[in-house]
Parts: structure tokens; C-alpha cells; sequence
């Protein structure tokens, strides 16, 4: 990949990365309106899905009984396993109605003052995005959340019970002896939303700008790479793909494996 | 210092203590249901539009131009047994390979990078992998192949195969490898004879998960496979497969494409929901 980006890497060198002007026709390419929606559609998508995920794990694991535990969880794990594609496909027809109908019109009436909530209500956008992005990573952090509470002694909690703390105290004590671990979770939950493609690619709206406004259409950097790649026109076109795939790489790698350390660390310690 | 005591010095608010737990414990309960909730959805409106233009055709026709009703989608099926099929002759044997190196051969600096560089490869988004086999087989071929799209889906089995054979591996119990090498089996056969056997209903559930996963990939196959839309098998030539059918029928505007892209859709899910079930089942039975 390093190798077939060469041609655009030679010609726009480190301004590629600082640039919003993406014109195939011109052969003007920069890669900052899909670096700026990845990013900001990820993030959201975190903001969204760590509380959540914090509370099914904490449900999961602290509060119901095996009866409840064994099903919820296979539910959350066949959540983990749908295609993407279904995702995006229910993002289109089911989702995206939904957020232009009711949730966009609440959030602008509560929170209009605010720039990001702002402007034309398309349905489609960097908001949803981030929700569908939000259901897809929720099973991962969850997931990898109770594997850690699990792994924190149940001494701890019984202690904290002796010392009359209530459940939610004792709960609170786990947690925050889990942060790290938790930490390591969501971050890879990062690492898989700024990878994610095709639900992203159906709801995004594949607009290359930089608005403020959460409802505008934006773009992602594998949504450009799924959408043009085939159909790419030369190639100075290609090889500027190729380099956003690259760039994409690297931020995963670095994502992923600054997660994996901090996963490990926790589970050695507690092993 | 900042310590993590109780302050006793402070008189303590019983009754507040108290509904703060239930309001935390009710809000982490309602956590759990709005995560299952766009699930039951996302799988009861699949169903519900799918399973109403599932018909004979849909497994045994061709796709037809827009405008004519009924075809179906018998070339992207095909098309897509014959990708997992690629796809599982690469992943399958490195996969399993490196997960028994790394169970049974562990301890040393390599087994630790292949295991560091399996768990990053589980990481890499799809669509990175489809640029690598575009870069690797498209282009020296000049053209979309299905041998491409095989081998993107080959990479992103490798680390799910890889994981589940490690786990099983580590389940054997290390007296029944001893007792095999007391009686001075080597220890490759060991490994092949005793443990590989032991732990295989455990690893055939795990390439099944691969494979399951690798059915409903999308995005490496865009710009490998490429999609193709008459009877094809050559696997030097594009070809359909029922994810990129699903999509470029989702994103149409035809009414009645949309339908087939729904019946395609439950077909996925329906495969998922399957192999997630049977994999529970094989796994509660031993463990």
C-alpha cells in the first residue's frame, strides 16, 4: 500500500492530510473531510455507547440472575455478529426516517442555540452515523467491560458489602478498579467504529465537507475508499485512496494496539 | 495524597445513598434493554420484510432488469459459496496453524508476536484488507477476479480461527499431552493425533463463526470481487456475491429491488443467527 500510494504521497506530500479539496475531475485531492468524519462520527458513536455498555456490563454481571445472563448475553453476542450491510440497510429504511422525524427536531428544539444542532434535517448524516456506529461497537465494549468485572475478586465486593456499602458503592469500587480495562474496551470499540464501511458508507450521506452542524451529510474515509475505489478515474485518483487506506491503517494499528496493551496489563494482573 | 476511603468525617446520608443506588442499579437495567431492543428489531423487520419475497426463485433465478418482477439471486449465492470457499483455503489452514503454534508452542519471543499480530490483524478494518488484495492480485491481473475477493476473505478469517483453535487448544487438559509423550510419542504427533482431535468439534465451531462472518463481509469485495450480474463460476472472472447484491440493491431506488435486498438480508441473518446457536449449543455441552 505504501508502495501504490507513492504517486499521490510525491504530489501532495504532507498537505494531503490538511487539505479539504477533493475534485477527481481536477485531480485536486486532500483527505481532511474524511479524516474530520471518521473521526468525529467515531467519537460520537463512543460518547454514545460507553455509558451504555458500561451499564449492560454492570447488568450482565453484578445485577441479574444466570436465568436472565445466559440469554441477554448470546443476544448481545449475535448483535456483535450481523453484517454490517444490514446494519446500513436498516439505517436507511428504519433509522434515518426515525431520526429525521423525531429525535433531530427534539434535539434541535432543546439544544437549536447550539451550532452543531443546526440546519436542514436530511435524515442521513454524521449524527446517524454515529448511532449506527454507536449499536455496532456497544457489544464489543460491553463485552470485553464484563470480562473484567469478572475478573475483579469477589472478595473486593463482599468486603465493601461488610463495610455496609450499598450495591451501586460496591459496584462503583469494581468499576473504578476495572478503569483501565474499560478504557482498553472502548478503545478498541474506536478502533472498529473508524474502520467500519458499509453501514457508514449507507447513512453518512458521502459528502466530502466540514460542517459544524451534526445533521449535515459528511463522509468517511472508508466510505470514500468503498465508494470510488472501483470506479476510480486515473491514477493519481487511485493512489489517493490507496493513501487514505493508509492513513486508515495506520490509526487502527496504533488504535489497536495501544488497546491490546492496556487489556493486557489489566488481565495479567488480575490472572 | 488522594486516597479512595470512605469519609467518615462527614455524616452519611442514608437516604440519599439509598436512591442513589436504585436510580444507578434501574439505569444500568435499562441499559440492557435498549441494547437488545435495536437487535429485536433489526431482526424482527428483516424478517418480516424478508420472508414475505423469499420464494424458489429467489435460490434458483437470475437477477432480472429493473422493471420485470420476480428473478432472484441464485448467481450471488453461488457466487458467494464459491468466495467462502477461496477465502477458507487460506484461512482455515493458517489460521488453525497459527493458533496450534501459538497454544502448543508458546513461551517464546515468536509465538508472542504472532499472537500481538493476530489480535491487531482482528482489528484492521475489512476495507483495508480489500486494498491489500486489490494491490496484490488485482492489479498484477489487471482485473476483478473472484480469486481476489477469495483471498480478502481468506485474511479476515485468519485471526477468528486463529483465536477460537488457541482457546480450544488451551482447554486440553496439559496431563493428557503428558501422558501421550511418556509413552515417547513425538510431540508433533501429539499435537496432531491427541490434541487436534480432542479439541476438534471446538475448532469446527470456530471456522464456522469464521465462515459465517466472512459470508456477510461486504467491503472487501467492492473493488475485488468486483459483483457481476449473469451466471458466472470462473474464478478468474468478477463475480456476484449476495452481500454486494444486498448493497447495490439497497441503494437503488426500485421498489423491487428493495424487497430482494431484504430476502438477501434475512438470508445473512438467518445463516448468523444459525451458526451463533449451534456454536452455543456444541460449546455448552462440554464446558
Amino acid at each position: 500500500m505504501f508502495i501504490d500510494s507513492s504517486e499521490s504521497r510525491d504530489r501532495f506530500g504532507f498537505g494531503f492530510i490538511f487539505s479539504s479539496e477533493w475534485d477527481p475531475v481536477k485531480e485536486e485531492f486532500g483527505a481532511l473531510p474524511f479524516i474530520y468524519g471518521t473521526i468525529l462520527s467515531s467519537i460520537i458513536a463512543l460518547i454514545i455507547s460507553l455509558p451504555v455498555s458500561i451499564g449492560v456490563a454492570v447488568f450482565l454481571s453484578e445485577i441479574v440472575h444466570k436465568s436472565v445472563k445466559t440469554p441477554v448475553s448470546f443476544l448481545i453476542e449475535i448483535l456483535a455478529a450481523i453484517p454490517s450491510i444490514i446494519y446500513g440497510f436498516w439505517g436507511i429504511y428504519v433509522l434515518a426516517p426515525f431520526m429525521r422525524t423525531t429525535v433531530q427536531p427534539m434535539l434541535q428544539s432543546v439544544f437549536g442555540f447550539l451550532p452543531f444542532f443546526k440546519g436542514q434535517m436530511f435524515g442521513t448524516g454524521l449524527l446517524t452515523a454515529s448511532v449506527i456506529l454507536a449499536i455496532m461497537i456497544t457489544p464489543i465494549i460491553s463485552s470485553i467491560t464484563r470480562d473484567i468485572l469478572n475478573a475483579i475478586p469477589v472478595s473486593q465486593r463482599e468486603a465493601a458489602y461488610a463495610l455496609g456499602a450499598t450495591k451501586w458503592e460496591a459496584i462503583k469500587m469494581a468499576l473504578l478498579n476495572a478503569r483501565s480495562g474499560i478504557l482498553g474496551g472502548s478503545v478498541l470499540g474506536l478502533g472498529r467504529a473508524i474502520g467500519e464501511t458499509m453501514a457508514v458508507t449507507m447513512v453518512i450521506g458521502n459528502k466530502a465537507q466540514i460542517k459544524a452542524s451534526l445533521f449535515e451529510p459528511a463522509y468517511s474515509m472508508a466510505s470514500v475508499i468503498a465508494n470510488e475505489f472501483a470506479e476510480a478515474s486515473g491514477s493519481m485518483h487511485i493512489s489517493s485512496l490507496i493513501e487514505i487506506g493508509l492513513i486508515l491503517f495506520g490509526v487502527t494499528f496504533v488504535i489497536n494496539s495501544l488497546a491490546r496493551l492496556l487489556i493486557y496489563s489489566v488481565t495479567r494482573n488480575a490472572s | 495524597m488522594k486516597q479512595n476511603t470512605l469519609k467518615l468525617s462527614k455524616p452519611v446520608n442514608l437516604t440519599r445513598r439509598k436512591v442513589t443506588n436504585s436510580v444507578m442499579i434501574s439505569l444500568c437495567v435499562i441499559a440492557g434493554v435498549i441494547t437488545i431492543l435495536p437487535l429485536l428489531y433489526i431482526f424482527f423487520y428483516t424478517t418480516k420484510s424478508g420472508i414475505s419475497s423469499l420464494n424458489p426463485d429467489f435460490f434458483t433465478q437470475l437477477p432480472k432488469p429493473v422493471g420485470e418482477t420476480g428473478g432472484g439471486m441464485a448467481n450471488a449465492i453461488t457466487g458467494s459459496l464459491i468466495l467462502i470457499g477461496i477465502g477458507g483455503l487460506i484461512g482455515i489452514p493458517v489460521g488453525v496453524l497459527s493458533g496450534i503454534y501459538i497454544s502448543e508452542y508458546s513461551g517464546n519471543i515468536t509465538s508472542t508476536v504472532v499472537k500481538f499480530i493476530t489480535d491487531i490483524l482482528s482489528g484492521v478494518p475489512s476495507i483495508v484488507i480489500g486494498i491489500f488484495a486489490y494491490g496484490i492480485i488485482v492489479l498484477p491481473m489487471q482485473r476483478f477476479s473472484a480469486l481476489a475477493g477469495g483471498f480478502a476473505l481468506g485474511i479476515l478469517m485468519i485471526p477468528t480461527v486463529t483465536k477460537v483453535t488457541e482457546e480450544m487448544l488451551r482447554l486440553i487438559p496439559q496431563s493428557l499431552r503428558e501422558a501421550s509423550l511418556a509413552l515417547g510419542v513425538s510431540r508433533w504427533k501429539t499435537t496432531l493425533r491427541i490434541v487436534l482431535t480432542t479439541a476438534s468439534s471446538g475448532i469446527v465451531t470456530g471456522i464456522l463463526l469464521a465462515t459465517a462472518r466472512a459470508a456477510g463481509e461486504t467491503a472487501p469485495l467492492l473493488f475485488t470481487s468486483f459483483g457481476n450480474s449473469f451466471w458466472q463460476t470462473n474464478i478468474d472472472e468478477p463475480m456476484a456475491a449476495l452481500p454486494l447484491q444486498i448493497f447495490a440493491y439497497a441503494i437503488s431506488p426500485y421498489e423491487d429491488w428493495h424487497r430482494q435486498a431484504w430476502a438477501g438480508a434475512f438470508v445473512l441473518i438467518f445463516l448468523v443467527f444459525t451458526v451463533n446457536l449451534l456454536v452455543r449449543y456444541v460449546t455448552r455441552k462440554k464446558y
